[in-house]
């Protein structure tokens, strides 16, 4: 073939692939209207609203779906924003070197283990801690799905929160210790401030890799539909959308009302998983920033 | 308290937190590895699974989430280091780059069953492939591009640019610097990015429930339009879904898929680590 004629259409092709991208995301979001948007026809939008989620009966309350999430991942931030921060910054400005080189593939490691095994475990070994020591009736709780999804947002929020700290320059660290500071107070009143836009974007991407988890809650919260309306409800069940559509999907019939919505609720969580991201990326993106480690 | 006090005390708070982080994983992982060596033998991997799955070995698990990786290579490999080079050698920075950025971003954030939802409508419904090894394959491609393809184009942009200005003071074009020059000196940092996307590939659960995998099928798969177990799943299954389920075989399965798992991420390590030592720039 024509050398020249070959390198067009290669060229092509690569120019063509960078579109494909978008267009990806356009076709996610296409099939889950295609598949899920007659439920805004069918179902009015007061009974969308209602607080019983009992497919069955055709009640398709989502709240305590929407709540559900919400409150395990709340739990999830508790665990994981402070645990992440304090272990970036023990990785990037602390840490002797040899101990940087072990703990950055260890995380890494963490990342890799896939949320069925730690759902499994955290069924296995930690919700029965949970029923002895706490007072369930049953291990599987909201409690016991924060602490799993919160270790499990930790690698996005410490490598990201890690990059944005070892992205200060070293000028600024070495002028408050010229002026006196101790490392402490220089880590405190200079690095993490002026790392802050960095460590904020690691902990909106670590919850919202938490909202969208979805083996590992399934199987540790116990998956019932009710309104966790006061604190003790982190002691009982409660159910995800994610875990929602997972268990249910499986069992619907294809075109029902009960398959549209279970879409619908995809559409929910694709939306909410989307705003974060964008926020996210914009504050990286304004600042010129590699976007490589918000992936990780 | 004096500063130098405060200093110590605040550097052990921070190196305690970093050992509550790493702890219990570790025992996490090492208690699986414990529970789960005593179910592992040549039998456990290459048999059939008998008496409702709950005797007998983990075979068409293992093939089909071989399969399934495989699979997911194939699609998510080319395009995703397609993108990379278009990214990283050819874009300017124009508004339609930077939508390719956001959307890059964005596809990374869709939970993995939003994916299972997409691939169930797309592939499975509207392209009628059916719950098969071509849907899941397919559905799991997409869901590794984002990864991939950052690796990979951090990987080609490391590449210093005096390489491709010999190159094309030389005479040679934009593609064959990119293919002669660029690509071979990132190559490494390119695999490591394919190894750690196909890595995530093989251990989801929840893209693959409505596309692809099988409850329980006992004979391998004949063709890419057939059903298929997965290790993931199986887990899964066993986990919750069938009573009475000797502890031993769960615990020897998640090790399994653990095992698995986490040696494409040494193999990872590895590669990077040897690209590093030997590279010249």
């Amino acid at each position: 073939m024509n050398n020249s004629l070959y390198e067009t259409l290669i060229e092509r092709f690569i120019r063509v692939t960078g579109v494909l991208v978008i267009l990806f995301l356009a076709l996610i979001f296409m099939f889950l209207l295609r598949e899920g948007g007659a439920t805004f026809f069918e179902v009015p939008v007061g009974d969308l609203l209602q607080t019983r989620w009992y497919p069955n009966e055709e009640h398709f309350g989502l709240l305590p779906l929407v709540l559900g999430s919400l409150m395990v991942t709340l739990g999830a931030a508790v665990v994981s924003l402070p645990l992440g921060l304090l272990t970036a910054v023990f990785i990037a400005e602390v840490a002797p070197r040899w101990v940087r080189e072990v703990l950055k593939p260890f995380i890494e490691v963490l990342a890799g283990i896939p949320s069925v095994v730690l759902g499994f475990i955290g069924m296995l070994a930690i919700s029965p801690l949970i029923r002895e020591y706490l007072g369930a009736p049953t291990g599987l709780t909201a409690l016991s799905g924060s602490v799993m999804l919160g270790y499990m947002a930790l690698p996005t929020i410490i490598s990201v929160a890690e990059d944005a700290l070892d992205a200060v320059p070293k000028s600024y660290r070495d002028a408050a210790l010229a002026l006196g500071a101790t490392r402490w107070q220089t880590l405190w009143r200079v690095t993490v401030p002026a790392a802050r836009s960095g460590i904020l974007t690691a902990m909106m991407l670590g919850v919202g890799r938490a909202i969208g988890e979805t083996m590992a809650v399934m199987m540790v919260t116990g998956n019932a539909a009710r309104m966790p309306l006061t604190l003790n409800s982190f002691l009982m069940p409660v159910r995800t959308m994610t875990a929602t559509i997972a268990a249910e999907m499986g069992e619907v019939a294809q075109g029902s009302l009960h398959y549209h919505v279970l879409f619908a609720v995809g559409l929910v969580l694709f939306f909410v998983t989307l705003i974060i991201n964008l926020v996210a990326a914009w504050t990286i993106f304004r600042q010129g920033k590699r976007y490589g480690r918000l992936l990780s | 308290m004096s500063r130098q006090l405060r200093q110590r005390l605040g550097f052990a708070l921070l190196g305690i937190t970093t050992a509550l982080v790493v702890l219990p994983i570790l025992l996490l992982v090492g208690y699986i590895v414990v529970q789960g060596a005593s179910a592992i033998s040549w039998e456990f991997i290459v048999a059939m699974p008998r008496d409702g799955m709950r005797a007998g070995g983990l075979w068409p698990a293992v093939v089909g989430t071989v399969l399934l990786t495989l699979g997911t290579a194939v699609f998510a490999v080319p395009v995703g280091v397609a993108v990379a080079i278009y990214l990283a050698e050819y874009a300017q920075d124009t508004l339609l780059t930077r939508v390719i950025r956001l959307a890059i971003v964005n596809l990374a954030g869709v939970p993995s069953v939003v994916y299972g939802l997409f691939g169930l409508g797309l592939f499975v419904i509207f392209l009628q492939f059916g719950a098969s090894i071509l849907a899941g394959s397919l559905t799991l491609a997409i869901m590794t591009l984002p990864v991939i393809i950052s690796t990979a184009e951090e990987a080609l942009r490391a590449v210093p640019q005096s390489f491709r200005i010999v190159s094309l003071s030389l005479g040679g074009t934009r593609w064959q610097t990119v293919r002669r020059v660029v690509l071979p000196q990132a190559l490494p940092g390119v695999l490591t990015g394919v190894i750690l996307g196909l890595e995530r590939a093989a251990g989801e659960t929840a893209p693959i429930l409505f596309t692809v995998a099988a409850f329980f099928l006992p004979r391998l798969p004949k063709s890419i339009f057939d059903q298929t177990m997965a290790l993931p799943y199986h887990l899964f299954v066993i986990s919750t879904q069938v009573p009475e389920m000797p502890v031993r075989i769960q615990y020897g399965t998640a090790l399994v898929l653990l095992v698995f798992v986490l040696s494409m991420n040494v193999v990872a390590a590895i590669t990077r680590s040897r690209f590093r030592a030997k590279r010249q720039w």
